[in-house]
C-alpha cells in the first residue's frame, strides 16, 4: 500500500530535494521505516528513543498525529503524511 | 536585507504590543522565491507563555496548505521577545527550521521604544540582516540593544 508522505524544505535534503515521497507499513512508525530504507537519515530526524521528536508535528491527513495514536497510528493506502518542524522558540 | 513595507512592520509591532506580556507570533507569506512578504497572517502562541511561542500544530498545518495552495511561501517568521532584546535566543536558534525564512525578532520590553530586526538563522548560525522599510520616509530601522 502507498502512503504518500510530504517532506517539508528543511528535510528534502534526506530525499534528493523530492516534495513528497511514498511509503508503505501499517502503520506511521512502519511507513517512517520503510522510507529509512530509501532516504537514509530521515527517520532519525522525526524520532528519537522516546517516539516522535517534540519539536517535528507529522500528520495522518488533517490530523495531529500525537492526538491519534502517534507512531502506532494505522495509516491506509492513500493516507497523506505531513512533515512540518514546529515553529517555535522564545527570549529565555 | 529584508524588505518590508510600512504597513507590515506596524502590524507585526501592533500584534506584539498587543499580547504583551505574553510572546506573539506569526508569519508574513509572499510569492515563492519572491522575497517579498506581502500578507500578513498573526498566528496564535499555543504556549501563551511570556518566555516561549510555538505555533499551534492545527492552525500551522492550515496555514501552510493555504500557502502552498497559493504558491507562497512564509517570507517572515516573527514573534516577540517580552522581556529581553530583539535578538534570536538559542531556543529561537535551536529550533529554526526555515533556512529561506527572515526572521523577525520584536522586542516589546520598552512601552515606547520599537526594537525591530531581521535575521537568518541557517544550520544554528545567526547573520542580522538590515531591515529597508519600503515606501516609507524611514529608509532603515537600526536596531537597539
Amino acid at each position: 500500500m502507498a502512503i504518500e508522505v510530504r517532506i517539508p524544505t528543511i528535510l528534502r535534503t534526506y530525499t534528493a530535494g523530492a516534495k513528497s515521497v511514498e511509503g508503505s507499513g501499517a502503520t506511521l512508525g512502519e511507513v517512517l521505516g520503510d522510507l529509512e530504507s530509501r532516504h537514509h537519515g530521515l527517520r532519525d530526524r522525526l524520532v528519537d528513543d522516546a517516539g516522535l521528536r517534540r519539536f517535528v508535528n507529522v500528520y495522518l491527513n488533517d490530523e495531529d498525529v500525537r492526538f491519534l495514536g502517534g507512531l502506532e497510528t494505522p495509516v491506509a493506502d492513500g493516507d497523506t503524511v505531513t512533515v512540518l518542524p514546529a515553529v517555535a522558540g522564545g527570549g529565555s | 536585507m529584508l524588505t518590508i513595507s510600512p504597513e507590515l512592520q506596524a502590524k507585526i509591532v501592533a500584534h506584539a504590543r498587543a499580547d504583551h506580556p505574553d510572546e506573539a507570533c506569526g508569519v508574513i507569506a509572499g510569492p515563492a522565491g519572491s522575497d517579498r512578504p506581502q500578507r500578513f497572517i498573526p498566528m496564535l502562541n499555543a504556549e501563551r507563555s511570556p518566555t516561549f511561542y510555538r505555533f499551534d500544530s492545527m492552525e500551522q498545518l492550515r496555514v501552510w496548505r493555504e500557502m502552498d495552495e497559493r504558491g507562497e511561501e512564509p517570507v517572515v517568521i516573527y514573534h516577540s521577545h517580552t522581556a529581553t532584546q530583539a535578538y534570536p535566543s538559542r531556543t529561537d536558534i535551536s529550533y529554526a527550521s526555515e533556512p529561506g525564512a527572515h526572521y523577525v525578532v520584536v522586542s516589546t520590553r520598552d512601552p515606547d521604544q520599537v526594537e525591530f530586526r531581521s535575521f537568518r538563522i541557517v544550520d544554528g548560525l545567526v547573520t542580522e540582516e538590515e531591515v529597508q522599510v519600503a515606501g516609507g520616509d524611514r529608509e532603515r530601522e537600526p536596531g537597539v540593544e
